[in-house]
């Protein structure tokens, strides 16, 4: 299939690769996917206590060229943005940005859910309450 | 990026580098999803693209005479690679017809002795896809398991004949792992049980030796274009004697190719599936010889290069050319963007609708994840050894980048138990 220009930008210099200290309480980890799916995405972000702006953003992917892509692109979005901002990420934005096709929208998805899940590990740790109540799903 | 601008103002990158002697990129490396077409049988076909167009069932001038003649000498080109007579040849419009000609015929025209089908799980899909809506019409289909080498066990099948079972389905190799069946003790078995044996040999004919005799097969499937023939052409060959293997029609028309396909004959494209089974048979030994070489090669060189790499499929009955590699903790489709000048395969389905790996790979048993990782190297005629270093090289390149991109690699490395992990599914 053929990717967009910025996905294979992203595959062949893909930003912020890296790993922070997980145990450190200013960083919060999120990591989704299951290996048998084909993605893992593990996002970390450092988060400035004063100003609850993050100041950091690492990745690693486990995934197709578009996985990549998507959270390469996240960990670069939610740099210099303040948790609520970076709540407002949503997975349209990231498919927009990438063009990506419908079978790769489930990359932005885990995207998504991956900034979410790293913010909500910072909150834990540093126990702020959720701000923007996130929607009840009935189970 | 290192681009760099020259004096002249061309931007130079870093790919611009020469490339060893003996490479032209793209390099094709997935001689099992087709082959080129030999130069030798395209000179072959060419006079039936022009001059000798007759139709070979034009009994009355010369025109139909030359063109069955031509017809005639395809099918002991193709008997004789596979140790059959011309007589029990049938030409079709490919493998996938083929299979589905062997098995409905068979069933159908069996019906009364019995309604049972057996085959296996890690069958293509032209015998898979024929023998569910065989079930749909009353059958009784068997899919028997492989091991995790991906190899039957005979026992399972001789469990799995009863007194209503008419056919025995199961590929000659595997056209993802390579893997070789333990044809002859099938068609043995079958024989001594009376159960007519089908095997669907696209990826065998011409690699290896295959022998109808030898290899009690009652039924045979091949194809043109997996041997550097014309794609659009195959054939069925059907056992004449001990037993006399009787097939319903499943196209009707003129009665052509004893009453079994009817439909005027594809020519040019007979004569080159000819020619292409002449040439495989000439060179069979050679070929697979060198093949294996390169194969093994290859395999050495990643798992001298790379940890946590996985051969898929038994190495010991194995297609010369296949080589079926995991890098676990990188996703295929990843893994084939960085190498996007070379064309092979990927057992990972990204881009498809389910997003599930191949279904061979999960035959194994092997985890979803491992099988995401897997590429499939399918080495051909044309292939050097210069193309293979060259591909070698590059993969153990991108497989290393991608594995600094992997956290599960990162966690691997540092003891973390993955399957200890609770993964959340999406």
């Amino acid at each position: 299939m053929a990717y967009s220009d910025k996905v294979v930008d992203h595959y062949n210099n893909p930003r912020n690769v890296g790993t922070l200290d997980k145990s450190a309480s200013e960083v919060g980890t999120g990591l989704v996917g299951a290996p048998e799916c084909g993605d893992v995405m593990r996002l970390q972000i450092r988060v400035n206590p004063e100003t609850n702006v993050i100041e950091d953003a690492k990745f690693k992917t486990f995934g197709c060229g578009s996985a990549i892509a998507s959270s390469s692109l996240a960990t670069e979005w939610v740099k210099g943005k303040t948790i609520d901002e970076a709540l407002a990420i949503s997975n349209t934005d990231i498919v927009k940005e990438l063009a990506l096709p419908p079978v790769k929208i489930h990359c932005s998805v885990l995207a998504e859910d991956a900034i979410r899940a790293a913010i909500g590990d910072w909150k834990k740790k540093n126990s702020v309450a959720e701000t923007t109540p996130v929607a009840v799903a009935a189970h | 990026m290192s681009n760099e601008i020259s004096s002249t103002g061309v931007v130079v990158s870093e790919s611009s580098t020469p490339l060893p002697a003996g490479v032209t990129l793209p390099i094709y490396m997935d001689n099992h999803a087709t082959t080129p077409l030999d130069p030798r049988v395209l000179d072959a076909m060419m006079p039936y693209f022009g001059k000798v167009f007759g139709n070979a069932a034009s009994r009355n001038h010369s025109f139909g005479w030359e063109a069955e003649q031509a017809v005639e000498k395809a099918r002991e080109q193709i008997a004789k690679l596979i140790g059959a007579t011309s007589k029990e040849i049938i030409f079709t419009s490919g493998a996938t017809e083929s299979n589905n000609l062997a098995i409905k015929g068979i069933a159908e025209m069996y019906r009364e002795r019995g309604n049972h089908i057996i085959t296996q799980v890690t069958e293509h899909k032209a015998v898979l896809d024929t023998c569910k809506k065989l079930e749909k019409q009353g059958y009784r289909v068997t899919y028997l398991p492989v091991q995790a080498d991906g190899l039957i066990d005979i026992e399972d099948l001789k469990k799995a004949i009863d007194d209503k079972t008419i056919l025995v389905s199961i590929m000659y190799a595997n056209n993802e792992i390579g893997v070789v069946q333990p044809i002859r003790e099938i068609g043995a078995l079958c024989h001594e049980k009376g159960v007519l044996f089908h095997t669907d040999a696209v990826q065998a004919v011409g690699k290896i030796p295959v022998d109808v005799q030898k290899d009690n097969i009652d039924v045979l499937s091949l194809s043109g274009h997996k041997i550097y023939g014309p794609k659009g052409v195959g054939a069925l060959y059907v056992r004449r004697r001990n037993p006399r293997v009787q097939i319903s029609e499943q196209i009707n028309g003129g009665g052509h190719e004893r009453g079994m396909r009817s439909g005027t004959l594809n020519v040019p494209g007979i004569v080159g599936l000819g020619k292409a089974c002449e040439i495989a048979g000439q060179e069979m030994e050679a070929e697979a010889k060198r093949e294996t070489e390169l194969r093994d090669y290859l395999k050495a060189k990643f798992e001298k290069a790379l940890d946590y790499v996985h051969v898929n499929g038994n190495m010991d009955h194995h297609l010369p050319g296949n080589l079926n590699m995991s890098f676990v903790y990188v996703e295929g489709e990843s893994l084939l963007m960085g190498i996007n000048d070379v064309a092979v395969s990927s057992g990972s389905a990204c881009t498809s609708a389910t997003l599930e790996p191949s279904y061979v790979l999960k035959a194994l048993g092997l985890g979803d994840d491992v099988a995401h990782s897997s590429i499939r190297f399918g080495l051909g005629r044309f292939n050097t050894k210069a193309e293979v270093d060259y591909v070698s090289d590059k993969i153990i390149d991108v497989v290393s980048k991608l594995r600094e991109l992997s956290p599960l690699y990162e966690m691997v490395k540092e003891g973390i138990d993955l399957t200890k992990i609770e993964w959340a599914a999406h």
